[in-house]
């Protein structure tokens, strides 16, 4: 060995990679130089032989690549990353398996509208429909589940092609983009062409302008309305709408209730904030909805779990629909008015146009409405010796002062998350909401803690969902990583429990789950762990696991059969909600499986 | 689905690219929404093909069919033509048994329906039509009479009457999306 192969080599950076630009280089250092100059810093993915080229082109970048434990785990940091950054994810995978694994990732990227760009390898383009070792057809398979996608076999078609991928995840509704390379486009040269100006294509028109008639008769029905509210979803988070919300309210004075992923859009300690709408949403907010004579809809979709029965759904009210995708409009709910458009630029247009329209009965209705209902803050309940997932999120809601970034995983606690703690900023949940994706929080809260080095994120999972993507937490460990992982440990899969609890005659099939030793697997790690069993520990744990420096993962052994109310069954009218059952019976004696019982005194 | 749900038919002109027609086959599929034809050829401009969808929609459906071909990045254009002026035609090729006593007779019926005989044999002829499915149908059932061996028919293709280049239609702001 030579000498001056023991130096080590200064680590490239943006400043000193020289300008490849008019040079003749392999598609492989093709992609890096677009991610470069695509403003990447990070990817996420897994090498197989099919990428390796691409692999051994990318140390000469100053690109960080996180080695994931498996691909899905790369297609979800992506998202994690974009959702929480506001750019665009990246995952790189091999082809067949490699590049299967990612689909999880990818569509559920596609239902919650988050920009990731996908790169996968794929056989040589001779070599492709023989069936080649590793080949799956995964532009065919990611068809219906990306916003758009590529098979490309030659160098020349890279950097093009990448471009418009970048461009159309981050552009109008934004999403995932798959982009599957041929090896030998990888490995074969082209010269290097770039220009700085945004892709045009032909077919590809993201911008929409309101027609102003549309916008008048929005204005002229909130003026005209009695009963008004705002639903706000992801689309007010997405278009970094939020003061400008605040500013509508403010001045409209109308009341705003949130879609899961909308939660943060207004501040929850908003005077007009009723909190979220939907099947496990307040029960004030789900009446207040029913009863309203105008919805305005303001970048959200109408999913099923927001409506119930739509037969049933806000039958009394006008709608006005402000959406950035018009084949949202009409699709799931008929709206009166349709204002296709960024929501935030659509209701900054609106707003000048608003007189403040005094509405007190209305208001007080909203208040009756909350006055028989629970709220959330149970800070004053007694310590009945046991353990429940409201306790343990509530509390952290208290002790983060409710500023950590918060990344749920699907079920039960994720409900409870956006139930107890309370987002004051936009960006602070992430969660996956369209598709639901169970073992979506560790690897999201990884690819976040990219985007935001300095936050304090919390990871709130279930014992069935953070068993499904567990692994990641070796890639914290090689990645030194801190992220602090609340597991809400019932025993069960808690969500399909209490559906076989409610609708399945308590029939509890396939729903009992078996986990490690929670502690003892962060240990196997060389992770931080504790175990909390009762809420006088939870305060403590929290400090703990907050003072740490690396990754932590707390096992909260709750209450294993509570349920989270209330709930609209899947399909039932809104208003049908099955609500908590009363601390006690009839009798005076205590009902069984019910000690949070929340008052309207806690507030 | 509403009570206007009837036959629509758009026309579609996108990117002449691999994997185009499976796009918008896909969209059809995954959307539930359903395809009584597809056709698919080539236009004089270079690069671009040019469909015609034929399906069965409400008002409603239609509009977000539209708005969701447009979402299509390798769609350029959609055209609702189905309450346009418009000239909507199939082509079909029909083998039907003749013998030396009735194949004048059918020739002379062909002459009624505009068909035109492609292909004489010692047993049978093919014939060609073109014309709306209506016109096609009737020629059929009075084919069936003496025997159609075999029969292949195209998808409608449709052109809405007047002159309206694509070029000239393609518009930023596509008002049609929002009723």
């Amino acid at each position: 060995m030579t000498a001056s192969a023991q130096e080590p080599t200064p680590p490239i950076t943006r400043e000193t990679m020289p300008d490849r630009r008019g040079d003749v280089l392999t598609g492989s250092q093709i992609i890096w130089e677009v991610l470069v100059r695509e403003g990447v810093d990070v990817c996420f993915g897994y090498p197989g032989g099919a990428i390796m080229p691409a692999y051994d082109a990318m140390v000469q970048y100053p690109i960080r690549h996180v080695l994931t434990r498996h691909e899905q785990g790369a297609s979800h940091m992506a998202d994690g990353y974009a959702r929480v950054s506001g750019k665009v994810g990246v995952a790189i995978a091999t082809s067949g398996p490699g590049a299967t694994n990612l689909v999880t990732g990818i569509a559920t990227a596609m239902l919650d509208s988050s920009p990731i760009v996908c790169i996968t390898g794929q056989v040589p383009a001779h070599l492709l429909g023989s069936d080649a070792f590793q080949e799956t057809d995964i532009t065919g398979v990611t068809l219906p589940i990306t916003k758009h996608n590529y098979l490309i076999t030659r160098a020349a078609d890279i950097a093009p092609c990448l471009r418009e991928a970048f461009y159309i995840a981050r552009s109008g509704r934004p999403g995932p983009v798959l982009v599957d390379i041929t090896k030998n486009a990888l490995q074969e040269s082209c010269t290097f062409e770039w220009s700085d100006e945004e892709p045009t294509l032909p077919g590809y028109r993201p911008k929409f302008t309101p027609l102003p008639a549309h916008m008048e008769e929005a204005i002229a029905l909130i003026h005209k309305a009695k009963r008004p509210i705002i639903l706000a979803g992801q689309g007010i988070i997405k278009s970094g709408a939020s003061e400008i919300l605040k500013t509508f309210v403010d001045t409209s004075d109308v009341p705003v209730a949130c879609t899961l992923l909308g939660l943060g859009g207004l501040p929850a300690s908003h005077p007009r904030n009723l909190g979220m709408m939907g099947m496990h949403g307040e029960a004030w907010v789900n009446t207040a909805i029913q009863e309203a004579d105008l919805i305005i809809a303001a970048g959200m979709r109408f999913d099923d779990r927001v409506t119930g029965n739509l037969k049933t759904y806000a039958a009394g009210a006008r709608k006005i629909h402000i959406e950035l995708d018009p084949s949202e409009i009409n699709k799931n709910v008929k709206v009166d008015v349709p204002i296709i458009g960024d929501v935030g630029e659509v209701l900054e247009d609106l707003t000048p146009h608003l007189e403040k329209v005094e509405r007190p009965d209305w208001i007080a209705r909203i208040d009756e409405l909350k006055g028989d209902s629970a709220v959330r803050d149970i800070k004053h309940l007694p310590d009945l010796g046991k353990l429940y997932a409201a306790h343990v999120i509530h509390d952290l809601w208290r002790l983060t002062e409710g500023k950590a970034l918060v990344v749920t995983d699907v079920g039960q606690h994720q409900m409870w998350e956006a139930q107890y703690y309370h987002h004051d900023e936009p960006g602070t949940l992430v969660t996956s909401g369209g598709l639901g994706t169970m073992g979506f929080a560790l690897p999201a809260a990884i690819g976040a803690r990219f985007a935001h080095p300095e936050d304090n994120i919390w990871v709130i999972v279930g014992d069935g969902g953070f068993q499904m993507t567990a692994a990641e937490l070796s890639t914290c460990v090689q990645e030194n990583l801190k992220v602090n992982i609340a597991i809400i440990n019932n025993g069960y899969l808690g969500m399909v429990r209490q559906w076989q609890e409610f609708f399945y005659g308590g029939r509890y099939v396939a729903t009992p789950i078996v986990s490690p030793d929670f502690v003892k697997l962060a240990d196997a790690h060389g992770l931080k762990g504790m175990r909390v069993t009762t809420r006088a520990e939870v305060a403590e744990a929290v400090k703990a696991a907050e003072a740490h420096d690396g990754t932590v993962v707390i096992d909260f052994r709750v209450e294993q059969e509570d349920a989270v109310y209330p709930m609209v069954p899947a399909g039932a009218d809104l208003h049908d909600m099955i609500k908590r059952p009363k601390p006690h019976r009839v009798d005076g004696s205590p009902a069984a499986h019910n000690p949070i019982y929340e008052t309207g005194e806690d507030r | 689905m509403s009570t206007d749900t009837h036959k629509r038919t758009f026309v579609v002109w996108v990117e002449d690219q691999p994997g185009v027609l499976n796009r918008v086959a896909s969209l059809f599929r995954r959307r539930a929404y359903n395809i009584e034809s597809l056709n698919v050829g080539q236009t004089h401009e270079k690069g671009v093909s040019r469909m015609t969808v034929v399906c069965r929609a409400d008002s409603d459906t239609a509009k977000r069919i539209e708005a969701n071909l447009y979402k299509l990045v390798n769609v350029l254009e959609v055209d609702d033509i189905t309450h346009k002026q418009s000239l909507v035609r199939d082509l079909a090729l029909i083998k039907v048994r003749a013998t030396r006593d009735n194949r004048d007779e059918i020739v002379r019926l062909c002459e009624v329906f505009r068909a035109r005989v492609v292909d004489v044999g010692p047993e049978n002829l093919v014939i060609e039509i073109t014309g709306a499915p209506g016109k096609i149908k009737g020629l059929v059932t009075v084919l069936e009479g003496y025997g159609i061996e075999e029969m292949v028919q195209s998808g409608a293709i449709a052109m809405t009457r007047g002159v309206e280049p694509a070029v000239d239609r393609r518009n930023e702001n596509r008002p049609t999306l929002v009723a």
